[in-house]
């Protein structure tokens, strides 16, 4: 167990220096920051100032060598727009982000688990056409073109909710709502068919041949099974609850993590928009870590050697 | 008075027919073999005996077992039946367990629906059945997963949970097909010698002659859906008298004798959605006549405990020279 976990942990570390090496090069490579944030009409003498006071005159690999250097001792850098922390302009984000995919995650597993286990359960039935109906559309449907039309509809048709910003409770409401929505359709399909899946498995017959009620098949037996693969996409939604919502909180002007990033990437400030992917990076391995262990839980051929599991 | 009396039952899976009228009894303690191809029929006829189809069957017909009609009965009738009166084993014993649970609490689990064990009770309990079923250290294979068991041993669990129930009737469905020669014989002397201390009924489904006739008393050969011919088993081998059943005994190699071509039966099964409408098995028979297709024909009595479904069964009936061990 513990070089398992050890594995996974080098494992995780190499992702995250991946990803901070690759937003390195993407960003050096998309512009000059210092003409962007100095602007196109700033002197000459300005932006090289800036550059030096930044150092972004000194060759690429130096600049890449002293972040990473940087990066291991805990430091992520300023913004190059307002001289602050990057972590501390990040971190007091965080916050409003999770006020909306916190919920907007409970919304996708209540919603989305309980419609896929009925549609398994009554395939072919009405129902089930209704509910795959609502969660093709679910997730083909982009979350700026629903967060739109819920706004047309209940801010600015009925009025009952405000269209954008971040003063009260109400306007996380649509918000949540879209975030949510689209994911509760992506959980309900595939709890469907890992539910089908199971049903057809002989050991379901098994059970019922023994005499087991249905209703204890279903949660006894078919349940149990059909939650290894629904785990995997419910911890990828984990993954996303930090850097999630980036298209939702546009729409709705909400201030959170994402629309730091749309922003910040806009204007390339360099230390804010890397440290925002890492700090993705870091959820996402920490989410996938979560997942390999529940595996391991949930079904025992995945532990390494009988009696040596936890 | 049998134990179980099927009359007429018939299944269709969307309109095509997969049972067209079984007639069987299976009186009780005795062993009873049913064979026949694949997609014969013989699975589907004990799944729908106990209700085990999918919904989308249309099952029609009749299944009683001591006086209770098992088709449309309640579900609460049918629980108790399942595990407890009859109870089923697989062809698969691997996937036929669920992965995800120990050993121990799929054999507990049937013995708390059907004998209201529980706790203590019931795990010493179930590792008497694992003792009964021939797995050695059973009480450490209690907290085992499917997984780390062998083909042979998952069988013998699949055993165990079956007698849980203590049920009057086992019906054992291809048991030995997924398994090894060598274990395919350790389980059928287990089920032998289980039948032989218990007194229980036993309803062996195989598509091989070899198995049912180590087995059985008495077979029942089907194909496309219907029973053609139901004899002892000793009878079946010295005078079958189907010319299916013939095709059959034709093809199995000589114990001994000079190597010669084992003899295949022309043409393949109908579909089901395609039968024939006299005997489905008229477009392969060398003994076939106009009014074999002027409709199917019933069982008719051919001796004691000897019914053939042959219109021709005067000409095609003779007994056979050599009688293979």
């Amino acid at each position: 167990m513990l070089r398992f976990i050890a594995s996974r942990l080098a494992r995780a570390a190499l992702t995250i220096a991946m990803v901070v090496t690759f937003a390195f090069i993407v960003l050096r490579l998309s512009g000059d920051p210092a003409q962007i944030i100095m602007g196109a009409d700033a002197p000459p003498e300005a932006v090289d100032a800036f550059r030096t006071a930044w150092g972004l005159d000194e060759p690429i690999w130096v600049q890449y060598f002293s972040y990473f250097w940087a990066i291991l001792q805990g430091d992520l850098g300023r913004s190059m727009r307002d001289g602050r922390d990057a972590i501390v302009l990040v971190t007091e984000r965080i916050p409003a982000t999770l006020a909306l995919t916190l919920p907007a995650l409970a919304i996708k597993i209540c919603l989305g688990i309980p419609a896929g286990i009925y549609a398994a359960l009554h395939r072919n039935s009405l129902a089930d056409r209704v509910v795959m109906i609502i969660a093709v559309a679910g997730f083909t449907v982009p979350s700026f073109v629903l967060g739109l039309l819920l706004v047309l509809v209940f801010a600015v048709q009925l009025g009952w909710l405000p269209s954008g910003g971040q003063e009260s409770w109400r306007h996380g409401i649509l918000p949540v709502i879209t975030l949510g929505l689209g994911g509760a359709a992506v959980l309900a399909r595939f709890t469907r068919s890992a539910m089908l899946e199971v049903l057809g498995q002989p050991f379901i017959r098994t059970a019922s041949a023994k005499g087991v009620p249905w209703r204890a098949v279903v949660t006894g037996h078919a349940l149990p099974n059909a939650a290894i693969p629904t785990v995997t996409i419910i911890g990828f939604m984990v993954g996303t609850l930090i850097a999630g919502a980036v298209v939702v909180e546009s729409v709705f002007s909400w201030p959170g993590v994402g629309r730091l990033l749309v922003v910040a990437v806009a204007n390339r400030d360099l230390a804010v928009v890397q440290c925002i992917l890492l700090l993705v990076a870091i959820t996402m391995v920490c989410a996938n870590l979560i997942v390999d262990l529940l595996y391991g839980l949930l079904d025992p051929r995945l532990r390494a050697a009988p009696g040596k599991a936890a | 008075m049998p134990l179980v009396s099927l009359t007429g039952l018939s299944v269709a899976f969307d309109g095509a027919p997969a049972l067209r009228g079984i007639d069987l009894s299976v009186a009780k303690g005795e062993a009873v073999g049913l064979v026949g191809e694949s997609g014969c029929g013989k699975s589907v006829t004990w799944l729908a005996a106990l209700g085990l189809l999918p919904n989308k069957a249309r099952i029609s017909g009749s299944v009683v077992l001591d006086g209770q009609e098992l088709i449309g009965a309640p579900p609460a009738i049918l629980e108790k039946v399942r595990g407890g009166r009859i109870a089923m084993i697989f062809q698969d014993p691997a996937s036929s367990l669920n992965p995800v649970h120990r050993i121990g609490k799929q054999i507990t689990e049937a013995l708390a629906l059907h004998r209201n064990m529980v706790g203590q009770a019931a795990r010493s309990e179930a590792k008497r059945l694992l003792d009964l079923v021939g797995i050695p250290d059973a009480s450490r294979r209690l907290d085992a997963y499917p997984h780390e068991l062998s083909g042979g041993q998952n069988q013998r669990v699949m055993i165990a949970i079956a007698l849980a129930g203590q049920p009057e009737l086992l019906v054992a469905d291809e048991p030995t097909t997924a398994l090894d020669v060598t274990i395919q014989a350790q389980i059928l002397e287990l089920l032998k010698d289980l039948r032989r201390h218990m007194g229980m009924t036993l309803v062996l489904i195989s598509h091989d002659l070899g198995v049912v006739a180590d087995s059985c008393e008495r077979v029942a050969v089907m194909y496309a859906g219907r029973i053609v011919e139901e004899a002892p088993i000793s009878r079946l081998f010295s005078a079958a008298a189907h010319p299916y059943t013939q095709g059959l005994l034709g093809a199995l190699p000589p114990m001994d004798g000079p190597r010669r071509r084992l003899a295949a039966i022309p043409g393949g099964v109908p579909e089901p959605w395609a039968m024939p409408p006299g005997c489905a098995f008229a477009p392969r028979c060398a003994h076939r006549v106009a009014a074999c297709d002027a409709g199917v024909p019933g069982l008719i009595p051919l001796a004691a405990s000897h019914r053939v479904a042959c219109l021709q069964v005067a000409q095609v009936a003779m007994p056979r020279e050599s009688v293979p061990a």
